[in-house]
């Protein structure tokens, strides 16, 4: 750690430190942390699909309006925060800040229609309680949107420090992190848009 | 709730066990504030981000645990030494063997093997710290608040009583009200969050933090080793993350995953539990088998044999072990497919560790081999754990496992490999490296009477075990009767366990001994060793670990340095500031709102766990904000440190 | 590929940054589009949609991620990642096919409720049952 280090100029600020480097290997790990994460909640969600007790079929209370709605929000929230990204290794910190408002705001709107959508099948009778199926449904759906939720609060309280101190190696790393976070939370909706939304559409219509 | 719901009550054995815990704080509490030891405790322990003195932490707990662990399996043999015993209600029973499990893998073996790799892989590769030393605090306190949230369940509340596997329905809120199966599932929670970070703390501290020249094939087989493990569980502990959160869901918020209501599924609980628990049993023996790699290496003065053929077994274990979980369950009745290919991938698994043994055995062959304490504990592992071996490959077929299942067979087998392969290795690691962290070696001739009398009481506690299994026996009951002809191999038994008993006290008696009247160490090098953690100029390394870093030029370079007669001695000259990270009473506090939050969901209080929760994203909050670069160590404090004649 | 460091393509418009956005979309509508716009059958819409969001993952990986981007000149950084995420990879498959094929292969099939959602396409679940990886031919065996 103690001894300066020289760097080809072009190398991005958030590679520039030790700490930084590290930092990002490391999130790197706890993103394979997290696959495994979700694949127990995917697996619990995939065996407990069909066991609907009383309640509704999964299927039956799907819609394909709100599914799109949220799931273009996600993904352009990822493509903006990659622009983010890239806007920070050419040192521009006003486009940085710009793109990763919008993502937040993406994710915002994301939030509001995941809510919206639950508190619709909780009117139609769905909820955590109704039967094992709903049980996996709220859990694996539910902890992507406490993901969504918390990566809001972290890149917000980035940006302050970015704010603040400007792109030095600690906060541009800082910054990179968060953004594989946030590309991270994509991935995992794709599968729940797959394994999910449209194989529950599918078995319930055919 | 009222307080006698609150407390446990009834039993005199729990007054007494509530005496001795109030007189043991007091105790505490009094001999710091008289000594003036609050500040040194704060500055020195609490504070620390120090690897090696987390690791010594992380042993004094496993040790302290080992004993609770200890005490709860001889009162289960006093139980069941005689027919029809009164000794314990068939309650009490089941508490004690539920904690029993749980605290010796969860809150012993883990730690204990934890903190040997904290103590020691910085060192064995040349760092002078891990990649991220403040979290190695947090996943310490997490651990440590864990397993003092688990334990607490004994005197207030009630301790959990569905054993450590925790089958539902069994472990239900309608087969299990209360709070104690909560306090099971709590503990484990938290103490599961500093596992999973110790795991990606390590990781990287291996791959990126080694010294210059060590390649991956130069590293010693203990960082190996370790690696290893930390790729298991950094895969492995999500799965217990989300099985032990979505039990808790449906014991305080009404979900339906393991229930029998809402046509929630049982065995999926068992299907979790296991896809976690399989790897575990991979974390708990990799570590061990590193050390006996390095202590039977040292002591028959011989380069490992088979140094590739180890690592490749090692990496062939981390995949399989995520490939056989369901020989657990085999009695589930998945049918002949599905039982036909975790039997057969159960018996591959062997096929590496079998590996592994010729290797040790290939080592010691025409070596010079000194019988030192460690190495005698290396000699009785590799004898033992091949009779653990061998019965477990006997449970790995499914059609047999039928008959095995449930009985004391399986409770020996387990047994077999988890104290000769995990608790030997815990205690030759501890004797080998005991000069690293203390300066000075425990005492030989006391080391080979506990080595005795442990290995012998192991055997006679066990090995009858074997026979009340195939006798039909099943585990986990509080008693039996007098016509089933149990009662003779039990009493045997039960006088083996108390021999470990004996032993175990013995040990203790020897750190006594050994800190009043060993000879103190005079340099780093105690045991003639080959790695880099011998290489040190004083018996225990100073904070920074290396004055310099050394350059290394291949496997087990220290010793081929000694060989060569070119020991570098340190000069004033090359020394240069040394960057360390600061202290920090973040992740104690952090810690301390976990046990909050946790003790606030065990008994369903939302108003503390809220508490709790927010106080930990406090933490987490001022930890970003704080921008603390560390401190350099001044090349005048290296030479005062490291006593460097100008 | 695995080779480079992150010092390029950082200048200039994100035209990989704009591929990738446009493609994943594609992918999301043509995976909606098969799963409920045509006839076939329930195994093949599942292979291909399955197909489709690992395609849809590995493209983040590599468009937005810089998987394969190292920190040093040494190419250790992008190995630990690539194989960290192929190794996370296969313990997610295991999960999640082994969860299913393990709990459906025996323990559900003598369990009341393991019935298929109440409506009027069960033959088409009996086909998911056959087709995919739950193994149907070890149904007779157990009885």
């Amino acid at each position: 750690m103690a001894h300066a280090e020289t760097h080809d100029p072009n190398t991005p600020l958030e590679y520039r430190s030790e700490i930084g480097r590290l930092n990002i290997l490391g999130f790197w790990i706890f993103l394979g942390a997290e696959i495994a994460l979700f694949s127990t909640l995917f697996a619990t969600y995939m065996v407990l699909t069909h066991r609907i007790a009383d309640g509704p079929a999964l299927g039956e209370l799907f819609e394909v309006k709100s599914l799109l709605i949220q799931t273009f929000l996600l993904l352009t929230s990822s493509f903006t925060c990659g622009l983010a990204v890239h806007e920070m290794r050419r040192h521009n910190v006003k486009g940085l800040i710009t793109w990763m408002v919008v993502t937040l705001g993406l994710g915002l709107g994301f939030l509001y229609f995941e809510i919206q959508e639950f508190l619709h099948f909780i009117h139609e009778g769905a909820n955590i309680g109704t039967s094992a199926a709903w049980s996996g449904f709220f859990i694996l759906v539910g902890t992507h949107g406490a993901h969504v939720t918390f990566g809001i609060f972290w890149v917000t309280m980035v940006l302050i420090q970015v704010a603040k101190r400007g792109l030095t190696p600690a906060t541009s790393a800082k910054v990179f992190i968060t953004s594989l976070y946030w590309h991270f939370l994509d991935v995992v909706w794709i599968f729940i848009f797959t394994a999910v939304y449209l194989m529950g559409m599918v078995m319930h219509h055919g | 709730m009222k307080w006698d719901e609150f407390f446990v009550t009834g039993d005199p054995m729990i007054y007494g066990a509530d005496v001795s815990i109030v007189l043991t704080m007091v105790g505490i509490l009094f001999y710091l504030t008289k000594y003036k030891k609050w500040k040194w405790l704060w500055d020195e322990w609490l504070t620390t981000v120090d690897h090696k003195k987390l690791g010594i932490m992380y042993i004094v707990s496993a040790v302290l645990m080992l004993f609770r662990g200890g005490v709860d399996a001889l009162l289960m043999r006093t139980q069941l030494a005689v027919p029809e015993a009164k000794f314990l209600d068939s309650q009490h029973y089941n508490e004690i063997f539920t904690t029993h499990g749980t605290i010796m893998i969860i809150f012993m073996a883990m730690p204990f093997l934890i903190g040997l790799i904290n103590v020691v892989v910085p060192l064995q590769i040349g760092a002078r710290d891990v990649a991220y030393p403040y979290l190695n605090a947090v996943s310490f306190w997490t651990f440590f608040i864990g397993a003092m949230l688990f334990n607490i369940s004994f005197v207030i509340g009630g301790s959990p009583s569905a054993g450590w596997t925790s089958y539902m329905p069994l472990a239900s809120n309608e087969l299990s009200p209360g709070p104690g199966q909560n306090y099971y599932l709590l503990g484990l929670q938290i103490a599961g969050i500093g596992t999973l970070l110790t795991g990606i703390n390590f990781l990287v501290t291996i791959l990126k933090m080694r010294a210059p020249g060590m390649t991956l094939f130069r590293m010693p087989m203990f960082t190996w080793s370790s690696l290893v493990t930390m790729v298991i569980i950094i895969f492995a502990f999500p799965i217990l993350t989300v099985a032990l959160a979505l039990m808790t869901f449906d014991r305080l918020f009404g979900s339906h995953f393991f229930t029998l209501q809402g046509a929630g599924m049982d065995m999926l609980w068992a299907n979790l539990f296991w896809l976690w628990g399989h790897p575990e049993v991979y974390i708990v023996i990799l570590p061990a088998f590193g050390m006996f790699s390095e202590i039977i290496s040292t002591f028959s003065r011989k380069t490992l044999f088979g140094y590739k053929a180890m690592i490749w077994s090692m990496l062939l274990i981390a995949g399989y072990s995520f490939l056989v979980w369901v020989h657990h369950f085999f009695t589930m009745g998945s049918g002949a497919l599905v039982n036909s290919v975790f039997s057969i991938t159960t018996m591959a698994i062997g096929i590496p560790t079998g590996v592994k043994i010729f290797n040790w055995l290939f080592t010691m062959y025409r070596g010079k081999i000194q019988f030192t304490t460690p190495m005698l504990w290396s000699l009785g592992f590799i004898v033992n754990f091949v009779i653990g071996g061998v019965t477990g490959v006997m449970l790995a077929m499914a059609a047999a496992d039928y008959q095995y299942h449930n009985t004391y067979f399986l409770v020996s087998h387990f047994h077999y490999v988890l104290i000769a392969g995990t608790v030997f290795a815990c205690f030759a690691g501890l004797i080998y490296w005991y000069p690293k962290m203390f300066g000075y070696k425990l005492n030989e001739r006391i080391g080979k009477w506990v080595f005795w009398i442990f290995t012998i009481g192991f055997n006679v506690c066990f090995f009858p075990q074997y026979f009340l299994g195939l006798d039909g026996m099943p585990r986990r009951v509080y008693t039996y009767s007098e016509e089933s002809g149990w009662g003779p191999l039990n009493m045997v038994s039960t006088i083996g366990g108390f021999m470990m008993g004996i032993a175990f006290l013995v040990l203790v008696y020897n750190m006594y001994y050994s800190f009043r009247f060993a000879k103190r160490e005079t340099t780093g090098d105690a045991w003639d060793g080959r790695t880099l953690e011998w290489s040190t100029p004083t018996a225990m390394p100073p904070f920074y670990n290396f004055a310099k870093i050394p350059e290394v030029t291949g496997l087990d370079h220290f010793w081929r340095q000694k060989q060569a007669g070119k020991v570098e001695k340190l000069t004033a000259n090359e020394l240069k500031p040394i960057h360390m990270p600061s202290n920090s009473g973040v992740p104690f506090i952090m810690a301390s709102f976990f046990f909050v939050a946790g003790f606030g969901m065990v008994f369903d209080w939302m108003w503390m766990a809220i508490i709790g929760l927010v106080g930990v994203f406090g933490t987490l909050i001022y930890r970003s904000f704080e921008y603390d670069d560390g401190y350099y160590v001044s090349v005048e404090e290296i030479i005062e440190t490291e006593k460097i004649s100008k | 590929m695995a080779n480079k460091t992150a010092a390029n393509e950082h200048h200039g418009f994100p035209w990989k940054h704009l591929i990738g956005f446009v493609l994943s979309i594609v992918l999301t509508l043509f995976a909606l589009w098969i799963a409920l716009g045509t006839d076939l059958s329930l195994t093949w819409i599942l292979i291909i949609i399955f197909g489709f969001a690992f395609l849809q993952a590995a493209l983040q990986l590599l468009m937005f991620m810089h998987v394969t981007e190292n920190s040093t000149k040494s190419n250790l950084t992008s190995r630990v990642q690539i194989g960290n995420i192929l190794f996370a990879a296969f313990v997610a498959i295991v999960i999640v096919i082994g969860s299913v094929w393990v709990m459906a292969a025996g323990h559900a099939k003598h369990d009341k409720h393991n019935h298929a959602p109440k409506t009027e396409n069960h033959e088409n679940h009996g086909s998911h049952g056959g087709g995919s990886e739950h193994d149907s031919g070890e149904h007779g065996s157990h009885e």
